[in-house]
């Protein structure tokens, strides 16, 4: 009870005294925590290595200039593999997780068994990240960009399931309602009571995750999925700093157009 | 020509909205049904067309039993009765053309409804009744770029281009300034008088129910507690269905308003 009594009258605080002693206590136990982590990294931090780092950094850096603007010839095949291996993989995603959300969404699922496979459709694909899907798939399918593209679809279904069918989910249910009563039919009520209210989030999700597979796919050359990766793994294995350093110019280039498109795509649709 | 009787309705919480509704609406009557909020207004029309499953009793139109109907029945029946809602409920992000044609869905199929491939009598149809509301200059605009009046209009042709015997229409007037409210609720009845529809109107403005409607039904905690004419409410019929107020000001503006009605009317 904030409201207590004074020898002036009511008063009013925002906490009783034992809720802020239990505050405190938690504090005290958070901050408690932290000191102890922080020594313990400390003790098995090898401070040599520490004090030397801006000097190494600065070394690595020099060998790194000027890039060497003649490697990009090599590099133009690469990063078009990797503008596709995200394109289509966003594509595949998409495929896959339209329906899944529906399933998915309460207030579209068609029963709690199929509601309960979505869901776990979605947790299984947000719980594995794509380095370790490409991974998994160089295995099974051998090298190259086929292994990364369905890397990069795999672990978006997941990510696009979940922010539709969290939008499927808000939708107004008065606009359904008033199709339904028109005497339309189940699926007519899908494409003219639900499917125009979820539109502009389908796209938005499909653009955003386009954006963020982009910058996925850079590296998934470094399992030998295809792109743009393979090429960086390769030149830091021989120590080819100048190429490197072009590499993550081109890599920079790239991610910086696909911003500006999806920005623009963005602005379209809404 | 609509009948309901011994209408009741029990959500799951247990509590019971309708406590044995019994009305029998005549072809072409406007009535308007009146009461405080949460007295079951919106249950009642919305178990007439079965958007609300009503827990027991019968309602019957044109001798069809619906409450018995199966779900594709429903639908073929759910066709002759129109729906004018409090928020509009258009589709927001569709143009109001579509908006209108979508009272045709119950007619045509999936794929030509999923195509937008209505025919020209539907198309033509949904002109004349945009024509007929004065927004046919609007029929390629987005429903949500137009104003809480024009969007209500829209509402009303999509309901009737369903070719309905029935308007059940709930609260149209609830999100509308004054004298938008009244050119809407002018708007229904004349409609109504002139395709000789039946017509159901929750309303929450008791001067507008008088004004606009031959009948007036007070609902209170889901009980019939007045049926009669709009000029039969006194002060003590509001007293039963809305509780201890002082209505002298609300029935003087009424009486006032009814002759204006008239002159504006004819």
């Amino acid at each position: 009870m904030p409201t207590y009594q004074t020898s002036a009258g009511e008063s009013w605080k925002h906490r009783t005294s034992r809720e802020q002693w239990i505050r405190w206590f938690f504090w005290l136990i958070g901050i408690s925590i932290i000191a102890y982590a922080w020594q313990m990294i400390s003790e098995k931090t090898v401070w040599f290595f520490v004090v030397d780092a801006p000097s190494q950094a600065a070394d690595i850096a020099s060998r790194m200039v000027p890039p060497k603007w003649s490697y990009l010839n090599k590099l133009w095949k690469p990063v078009w593999d990797t503008l596709n291996i995200a394109t289509l993989g966003t594509v595949i995603a998409m495929v896959i997780a339209a329906p899944v959300a529906f399933a998915a969404a309460r207030n579209t699922t068609p029963n709690i068994f199929v509601r309960t496979l979505a869901l776990f459709i979605i947790v299984s694909s947000r719980s594995v990240n794509s380095l370790i899907w490409a991974l998994i798939l160089v295995f099974i399918l051998g090298p190259g960009v086929l292994a990364g593209t369905i890397a990069i679809g795999l672990r978006s279904v997941g990510f696009c399931a979940k922010l539709i069918y969290e939008s499927i989910e808000e939708i107004d249910r008065t606009q359904v309602e008033a199709i339904e009563a028109t005497g339309a039919s189940g699926p007519q009520k899908m494409i003219f009571g639900i499917l125009p209210q979820v539109l502009p989030t389908i796209a938005g999700v499909a653009i955003y995750r386009w954006d963020i597979n982009i910058r996925e796919s850079t590296i998934l050359g470094l399992v030998g999925a295809g792109g743009i990766g393979l090429q960086l793994n390769g030149s830091l294995n021989t120590l080819a700093w100048t190429q490197v350093s072009m590499i993550l110019l081109v890599i920079l280039f790239t991610v910086f157009i696909s911003e500006w498109v999806s920005a623009k795509v963005r602005g379209a649709i809404i | 020509m609509l009948q309901l009787s011994e209408l009741k309705k029990r959500y799951n919480t247990g509590d019971y909205a309708l406590k044995g509704v019994t009305l029998d609406i005549p072809k072409g009557q406007v009535l308007a049904l009146i009461g405080p909020s949460g007295a079951g207004k919106s249950t009642l029309i919305r178990c007439v067309n079965r958007l609300v499953e009503p827990t027991s009793g019968s309602v019957k139109l044109k001798e069809i039993e619906l409450t018995r109907l199966s779900s594709s029945a429903l639908r073929r029946a759910r066709r002759k009765m129109g729906m004018i809602f409090q928020e509009y409920a258009l589709v927001e992000r569709l143009t109001v053309m579509e908006n209108v044609l979508s009272g045709r869905l119950g007619y045509v199929g999936f794929w030509r409804s999923y195509l937008r491939n209505f025919s020209s009598s539907d198309i033509q149809e949904a002109y004349r009744l945009l024509d007929r509301v004065g927004l046919k200059h609007m029929a390629d605009k987005r429903a949500d770029e137009l104003s809480g009046g024009q969007r209500q209009r829209v509402g009303i042709c999509r309901a009737l281009i369903q070719d309905p015997d029935v308007l059940l229409v709930d609260e149209p007037t609830a999100s509308l300034d004054p004298k938008t409210s009244r050119q809407i609720m002018r708007l229904i009845q004349e409609l109504c008088f002139e395709r000789g529809l039946t017509a159901i109107i929750n309303i929450h403005d008791v001067f507008l129910a008088q004004m606009f409607s031959q009948r007036v039904v007070g609902l209170e905690l889901g009980n019939v507690v007045y049926d009669g004419p709009p000029d039969g409410l006194t002060p003590e019929v509001l007293t039963r269905i809305y509780g201890e107020e002082d209505w002298s000001a609300t029935i003087k503006a009424a009486e006032g308003a009814d002759d204006e009605a008239e002159d504006e009317e004819f």
